[in-house]
């Protein structure tokens, strides 16, 4: 694109509206307002709050040590922009430029970021999702409606999926004492995302709390009582569980249902985009003036194959949406690729699980430091030959190093002695994860397609 | 000058009021093997990626002993108190480290330090009222010595009047770990390993009549204590205790005498302070990357090779790494040579990083805001007499040994 002075009018009297309140919007309106957009910027929220923070949602906020209206996202820099929240946005006309809200009104743009994020998948039966006592975890709401039906004491709760978000549901319910059943249709919990050895970990963890936990099994339906309470929960194995409260935490939905039909290439798994954060249309050509960023981003990653990654991760969601508001306002030679590496943390059952890289990727495990029965432990993921991921039960403070082997592609399993290794840290065993075609919890990172760019060109050279 | 002789330099006395351009010049090599064996990284991204390296150990036991500068080949085992958390690696490190934050830190006692802030304010307010002759103030004596010795005194349980007896012991422990002794090496480890034993004496006491008559401080709660991982042996608790009152007495001292000389240096950050007291939490942020009380790492070995900035550390090299310098790194800080409390990304290598970062930060840090706010609200027209004033002998806990200076008045 010639410089014919587009930018800087775009800095300084442009359009731009972010499509997304919540983290990654946030971050984006004052990385632009940072980087010397001056122009008018319009922030479209569906929820009517300010952005808010997710993580305590299902921790803090859970254990009533803190309430969800003090969870609001600390802002970096005073934004000057107008807010529409409580707004839904519901169509884009890339043509026009205009987006679409529910109130009817229309928003014109220069450039445009859809940091739209994703939604709890919620229970698949309608009438069954209607009881009361049903509930999903991703929202503000939610967690409040949640956590006051926790603090009335509940007889049980029984937790639909084993992913991050049904254990750490699974963690406050018995932190505060109250019965809980956690239904998982895998073999483990986390097994979609850490595979099965770790799994293992995380059951014996659970089970030691006090936990019911079902693995192996299906919810089958859910009963309630002709109040329209939830009542019990069948399982496919036959048996049923009583219970006051259900919590649904079978991973989440991308919000991408309001770009149907604007020709953009928005579906199920998110907006696919470049490594800039430019959002490809149908045809599969890169878009010039719309961004995306967040959890509803799929862009690919040259360090993991090209693989277009979607990922739920917080962290994520900061870098991308600096990432997409420093190249919406440069040339393309300026713009800067997002090359972040997947980064993930979760606390339960009073530890903290952090994660780096892929490890779903990963086909075999090595226990580098610590040990599994200890449940204080690295453990490194090797995928043909390569360090592809790493996760750390209670020793995040040795994470910036397995993240610095796995950017340089090093060889796995490690050739080098480490701190703290057991005799279990020998030799590396089969990650175990489960098939990809049988369905488990909604996994943390989808990994789908090619990129059609040259895949050899950033490749470091296999060390066989 | 050859590369091999810049260490040296940077551990001669005559280099200590100011070693900051020689690590600008040790900067140009990011990894230098030294004449003797040791290799010696100054630079920001190095130090960091070797502190989170679970290649390097930390355990004296894995030094070979041909490495180093003539440096520390006594250890510990000679002497009667086993190696304390900071010299050893995990698991036992971390059983130790997790068993002391029972009673210091989350999740036990997340507020146990936030709570301090009353009593630090009181201590400071007395000891500043105590100051008598403001034409002419020794900092040090006065001040930056007997605020945090008060404080580690009162957490641990340790009572103040036996202070004068410990203050040697731990001046002699602070001083083993100075890697250029003046005087004479066998000397000095016979008084090293006299101090531990006395020391470890004294506190074998204390923890003795704490289990009999538990009470509310830190001696207490780790002699009683018992959880999933057990507790303390009486030998661990010993090195514990030793560690916490040697680190409580020798670090704090200098962040806040540096403190002190930087603000003194840099007027108008002194004057903003006195009338913007929450200035103190980026300002003392900004301290610990500017002038930070541990200069150097010297203690730390390669379990394997380890190739890094294109050099390749041997397995079982000594290793240095200096934190100050890498504080100062231009690739890392911008304009790093300036003292500047409103710097936005300041996150510097003062208490250092990993599974060794500095146990006490969160009570430091308060420690040198209360104090330094409170010296800046008080003393009125303060100013250095002396500069660069007088300074402690060792290169590894770098500070003033005293620091005159006078004000017009003390305000109350």
């Amino acid at each position: 694109m010639p410089a014919d002075g587009y930018l800087e009018r775009l800095k300084r009297e442009g359009r731009i509206v972010v499509v997304g309140a919540s983290l990654a919007g946030l971050r984006a309106a004052e990385t632009l307002r940072t980087e010397g957009f001056a122009g008018t910027l319009t922030m479209v929220g569906d929820e009517p709050y300010e952005p808010y923070d997710r993580p305590p949602l299902s921790k803090g906020v859970l254990l009533g040590r803190t309430t969800p209206d003090h969870t609001a996202l600390p802002r970096r820099r005073a934004l000057e922009a107008d807010w529409r929240l409580g707004t839904a946005a519901t169509g884009l006309d890339m043509a026009a430029k205009r987006v679409r809200l529910d109130d009817g009104e229309e928003v014109e743009y220069d450039r445009l970021l859809i940091t739209t994020g994703v939604r709890a998948r919620p229970w698949p039966h309608d009438g069954e999702a209607g009881l009361d006592g049903v509930f999903v975890l991703r929202t503000r709401d939610d967690a409040t409606a949640l956590q006051k039906r926790l603090a009335d004491g509940p007889r049980r709760v029984v937790v639909i999926g084993a992913g991050f978000t049904g254990s750490e549901i699974a963690s406050a319910c018995r932190e505060r004492d109250i019965p809980v059943t956690v239904a998982e249709r895998g073999a483990s919990p986390l097994v979609g995302a850490l595979g099965g050895v770790i799994g293992q970990v995380a059951a014996e963890l659970q089970r030691e709390h006090g936990v019911d936990l079902r693995t192996g099994v299906m919810v089958t339906g859910l009963e309630g009582d002709s109040a329209g309470r939830v009542r019990a929960a069948h399982l496919s194995d036959g048996s049923s569980v009583e219970t006051d409260i259900v919590v649904v935490a079978l991973g989440a939905t991308r919000n991408t249902e309001w770009l149907a039909g604007s020709g953009l290439g928005a579906g199920p798994r998110g907006i696919a985009c470049d490594a800039g954060c430019r959002a490809f249309d149908i045809r599969g050509i890169v878009t010039d003036d719309v961004f995306v960023a967040g959890d509803v981003a799929r862009s690919p990653h040259p360090l993991f194959g090209y693989q277009f990654l979607s990922l739920e991760h917080w962290g994520n969601a900061v870098s991308q949406a600096e990432t997409a508001a420093h190249n919406m306002l440069c040339e393309s030679v300026d713009r800067r690729p997002h090359m972040w590496v997947p980064a993930f943390w979760s606390s339960q059952f009073g530890v903290n699980i952090k994660s780096v890289g892929v490890p779903s990727m990963g086909t075999e495990l090595l226990i580098s430091q610590g040990s599994l029965a200890e449940r204080r432990f690295v453990g490194v993921y090797g995928y043909q030959d390569r360090v592809i991921g790493a996760v750390t039960f209670d020793q995040a403070r040795w994470l910036p190093f397995y993240e610095h082997l796995i950017q340089t592609t090093a060889p796995f399993p490690p050739p080098f002695p480490t701190v703290d290794r057991r005799p279990e840290g020998a030799r590396p065993v089969p990650a175990d994860f489960p098939d990809p075609s049988v369905p488990t919890h909604g996994p943390t990172v989808t990994l789908s397609g090619y990129s059609p760019a040259d895949r050899r060109m950033t490749f470091t050279p296999g060390r066989h | 000058m050859t590369q091999g002789s810049l260490l040296r330099q940077i551990l001669e006395y005559e280099n200590r009021h100011d070693p900051y351009p020689l690590y600008a010049e040790l900067r140009k090599t990011p990894v230098l093997n030294e004449d003797d064996g040791a290799y010696v990284v100054s630079t920001y991204h190095e130090v960091l990626s070797l502190l989170h390296d679970p290649r390097v150990s930390s355990d004296s036991r894995n030094m070979t002993q041909s490495a180093g500068i003539d440096l520390q080949d006594q250890q510990e085992e000679e002497t009667t108190l086993p190696p304390s958390f900071i010299r050893l690696d995990p698991p036992e490190h971390d059983r130790l480290r997790r068993l002391t934050n029972t009673s210091f830190g989350p999740p036990h006692e997340p507020r146990r330090v936030h709570e301090m802030r009353g009593e630090l304010g009181g201590i400071v307010s007395d000891l500043i009222g105590g100051i008598g002759d403001s034409g002419r103030i020794d900092l040090v004596e006065q001040f930056s010595y007997p605020f945090p010795v008060t404080v580690i005194c009162r957490l641990l349980g340790v009572p103040r009047e036996d202070e004068p007896r410990f203050h040697g012991w731990a001046d002699t422990l602070a001083a083993s770990l100075d890697p250029m002794p003046g005087e004479d090496p066998t000397e000095r480890d016979k008084l090293t390993q006299k101090a531990r034993t006395e020391l470890g004496m004294y506190l074998a006491g204390l923890i003795e009549e704490r289990r009999k008559n538990p009470q509310k401080d830190m001696l207490s709660e780790l002699a009683v204590h018992k959880g999933p991982d057990g507790s303390m042996t009486t030998m661990e608790l010993l090195s514990t205790a030793a560690l916490l009152l040697v680190a409580g007495h020798e670090t704090t001292v200098n962040l806040i005498t540096n403190g002190m000389l930087t603000l003194l240096r840099n007027p108008q950050v002194l004057e903003r302070l006195r009338t913007d007291p929450d200035l103190s939490v980026p300002l003392v942020e900004e301290l610990l990357r500017f002038e930070p009380p541990v200069q150097l790492v010297p203690n730390r070995t390669t379990l394997a090779d380890i190739e890094i900035a294109g050099v390749t550390i041997p397995k079982g090299a000594s290793l240095w790494l200096v934190v100050a310098a890498g504080n100062r790194d231009p690739l890392r800080f911008e304009d790093p040579d300036r003292f500047d409390p409103d710097r936005e990304d300041v996150r510097h290598l003062g208490f250092g990083s990993g599974v060794h970062s500095c146990f006490g930060a969160p009570l430091a840090r308060l420690e040198a805001q209360v104090a330094l706010s409170e010296l800046a609200r008080r003393l009125v027209n303060p100013r250095l007499l002396e500069d660069p004033p007088e300074y402690r002998r060792n290169a590894v806990l770098r500070g003033p040994r005293h620091l005159p200076i006078a004000c017009d008045d003390i305000r109350p």
